[in-house]
């Protein structure tokens, strides 16, 4: 089952990358519309992948680096969906699907770990993970979508539109698009973040102990809430916004690498 | 059942001459009915546009012999001396009637190669047809096929996607950065011919605002009743420019009327909002140094003419892509074409031998006397037997085989090879 999970989920991204790349250089709506298709069953076999990698393994997805990075692309795929159905916007999936499918197999095709039995956190615990892992994948997609816009942006000023431009969304729908993308990271980080407080106090009677991670996800969340509140500025919308949320998500990927695997004491992978 | 179309268009036509036959829909509905009850056509649909007057028809007799009446009849309807349209007239006939067609509904003949309007022209000249009676079983399957070309053509390639003047690079241009105009404002510096396109096609696609300056106020207040804009004080340029989004200007004018200076002042105002100006004047408007402002996108004459050769080559290369869709699509309307053709060959066929054996059968019987009733019977159902194998097994063949209807290219040589010049219709 698992096998035919990973085969599925592989193989229905791929399709997805393939028909979305194909949008991108025709315009062909059908073939667009046959990418969010691929995309949607993707995101289903994924699930039954993660749901099968876990009982195999009897642990939680996040218990180990490859599970956490197989739910990382699963909620990447998941925001990215939906924020593609709000803003009805496609051209980004060629764009977005890439980094899906590289945390899916690196995730998936890695040897498992033979693992520890997890301790036993309770579902406050699982919500803070699954939440904080959400919002480090939407606050991925709106640094994709700022890369998109200041490579359209300097398109537009050189005056080198070639092929592209005329195919990829306008510069302020990719303003929308990265903010709303931020909106849910924020939003996930800000409750996910508290559930983690409240997940200590369960489990070690005290709401705080010193952590590193904790004052990077906090200054993550300063940071993002200050792109949300700037982008929206006459001043920084544009380039500059988007710049700033590209310098975030560096943030972002530092407290994911070198904060959990050297500096904090209780978050590993995620 | 063969098809002719006669017509003119603007590769074979000066506008002098292409006025002079083209059709209003009062004339078309006109023409149809003469041709027809002139016995010219059976059925027929008359296509015109700016660009095209085409009479297509499928006339009783022989396609050939049925040009030069059609062309006769288009200068008499038109009065139009008959020397005088004999260079620009064109005749196709069957196969390369139908593929002109294909074309032309493609928008692979316009003059702006496809343009999208031509195909709305043939679906509202089919409706027209139609709806008076004038078409039949051939046009329709034609025609019905010519809009499923235009459709696929549009959809599945580049053909008609980029925009191919000045006017409309620029606006396309600014939805490049704005998206859609409907809520966005638009100011044109100047009142001249290039002006009015952008304004049309500013309108064309919705902006909601409408700012006109033009150092004649009257000019701008013609365009601006005309278009539906409000004029604003020629070099107010502080106020003016604090609101919109879009900026044109194409003014005579010897020196930049918006300075880097000017334009500074506009973005501090207006805290650096986008702003995109299209300088479309000679020598150009806008200060070169503009274009380095923050969020300020500038594009002269220049710049959106290289876009506008870009898109025609783009445009070019989707050729082939479009020229298959033609081709296949030809391929299947000849194919039904032979398909009906050929049902009726081998239904006139039948009848013919019916009538050869009945005819046989009673000259043969006469002088054999000496045979029974049943054994006559026997013989007869024998050559019955004999002449259904051969007939009917070419007949199941031609209505399932595809492949079969598509080699038989000349259903008129078969026509003549087993019938009679009195057995066809």
């Amino acid at each position: 089952m698992n096998r035919i999970a990973l085969i599925l989920t592989a193989a229905a991204y791929l399709l997805s990358f393939g028909c979305y790349m194909r949008f991108l250089n025709t315009g062909r709506e059908l073939i667009g519309r046959l990418g969010t298709l691929f995309l949607a069953l993707g995101l289903v076999a994924h699930y039954f992948a993660l749901l099968e990698r876990s009982r195999g393994l009897h642990t939680v997805p996040y218990h180990d680096l490859y599970g956490s990075m197989s739910l990382f692309g699963w909620l990447l795929a998941l925001t990215y969906l939906g924020l593609e159905l709000y803003h009805r916007q496609r051209s980004v999936g060629a764009f977005v699907l890439p980094f899906i499918l590289v945390f899916f197999l690196a995730a998936h095709l890695a040897p498992a770990d033979r693992l520890p039995q997890p301790d036993l956190r309770g579902a406050v615990f699982a919500f803070h993970v699954t939440l904080s892992i959400l919002a480090y994948a939407a606050f991925a997609l709106s640094f994709v979508l700022s890369l998109i816009f200041l490579g359209e942006e300097r398109l537009l000023r050189k005056h080198e539109l070639g092929n592209m431009v005329w195919r990829l969304p306008p510069l302020e729908l990719l303003e929308r698009m990265s903010q709303s993308s931020v909106l849910v990271g924020l939003v996930s980080i800000a409750i996910g973040t508290a559930l983690g407080f409240v997940s200590v106090d369960r489990l070690m009677g005290q709401y705080w102990f010193y952590d590193p991670k904790y004052v990077v996800t906090l200054f993550v969340l300063l940071l993002y809430a200050l792109y949300f509140r700037l982008a929206r500025t006459a001043t920084w919308r544009g380039a500059r916004a988007s710049k700033l949320c590209i310098f975030n998500f560096v943030v972002v990927v530092l407290s994911f690498t070198v904060v959990n695997l050297y500096l904090s004491h209780s978050h590993r992978y995620f | 059942m063969e098809i002719v179309l006669v017509g003119l268009n603007h590769r074979t036509a000066p506008v002098e001459v292409r006025e002079k036959v083209s059709f209003s829909a009062e004339q078309a509905r006109r023409a149809a009915d003469e041709l027809r009850s002139r016995g010219i056509l059976e059925e027929t649909l008359v296509l015109s546009t700016c660009n095209r007057s085409e009479v297509y028809g499928v006339p009783p007799e022989s396609s050939h012999e049925c040009a030069p009446g059609l062309s006769s009849f288009l200068s008499e309807f038109h009065a139009v001396r008959p020397e005088a349209l004999s260079g620009s007239l064109y005749h196709h006939y069957d196969r390369e009637a139908v593929r002109h067609l294909f074309r032309v509904s493609a928008g692979l003949d316009s003059m702006l190669l496809g343009e999208a309007e031509i195909l709305g022209q043939v679906r509202e000249a089919y409706r027209f047809a139609h709806e008076q009676g004038a078409t039949g079983p051939v046009l329709n399957r034609m025609f019905q096929g010519a809009l499923e070309v235009g459709k696929r053509v549009r959809t599945e390639t580049d053909l008609g996607t980029r925009p191919m003047s000045v006017a409309s690079a620029g606006v396309k241009l600014a939805e490049r950065i704005f998206g859609k105009l409907e809520e966005r404002s638009a100011l044109v510096l100047g009142a001249g011919a290039i002006s009015e396109q952008v304004i049309a096609q500013l309108r064309g696609r919705g902006i909601a605002n409408l700012f006109l300056m033009n150092r004649s106020r009257d000019r701008a207040e013609e365009l601006a009743r005309q278009y539906g804009g409000k004029v604003a004080g020629w070099g107010e340029w502080e106020t003016a420019l604090r609101a919109p989004d879009v900026v044109v200007s194409s003014v005579a004018t010897e020196e930049p009327i918006l300075g880097l200076e000017v334009v500074e002042r506009a973005m501090e105002a207006r805290k650096n909002r986008a702003l995109f100006l299209m300088d479309l004047g000679m020598p150009r408007n806008i200060d070169a140094g503009v274009a380095k402002l923050y969020n300020v996108y500038v594009y002269n004459m220049d710049d959106l003419s290289d876009i506008v050769q870009q898109n025609r080559q783009a445009r070019e290369n989707e050729i082939p892509r479009a020229e298959n869709i033609v081709e296949a699509h030809v391929g299947k309307f000849l194919s039904w074409q032979a398909s009906v053709e050929l049902v009726s060959l081998v239904d006139e066929l039948r009848a013919r031998v019916q009538e050869e054996r009945n005819a046989f059968v009673k000259a043969r019987m006469d002088s054999m006397a000496h045979l029974s009733e049943p054994d006559r019977l026997r013989m007869e159902g024998l050559m019955d037997e004999l002449l259904e194998k051969l007939l009917l097994e070419p007949a199941r063949k031609l209505r399932g085989e595809k492949e079969l209807r598509r080699k038989i290219q000349n259903v008129e040589a078969l026509r003549d090879l087993f019938l009679s010049k009195r057995d066809k219709p």
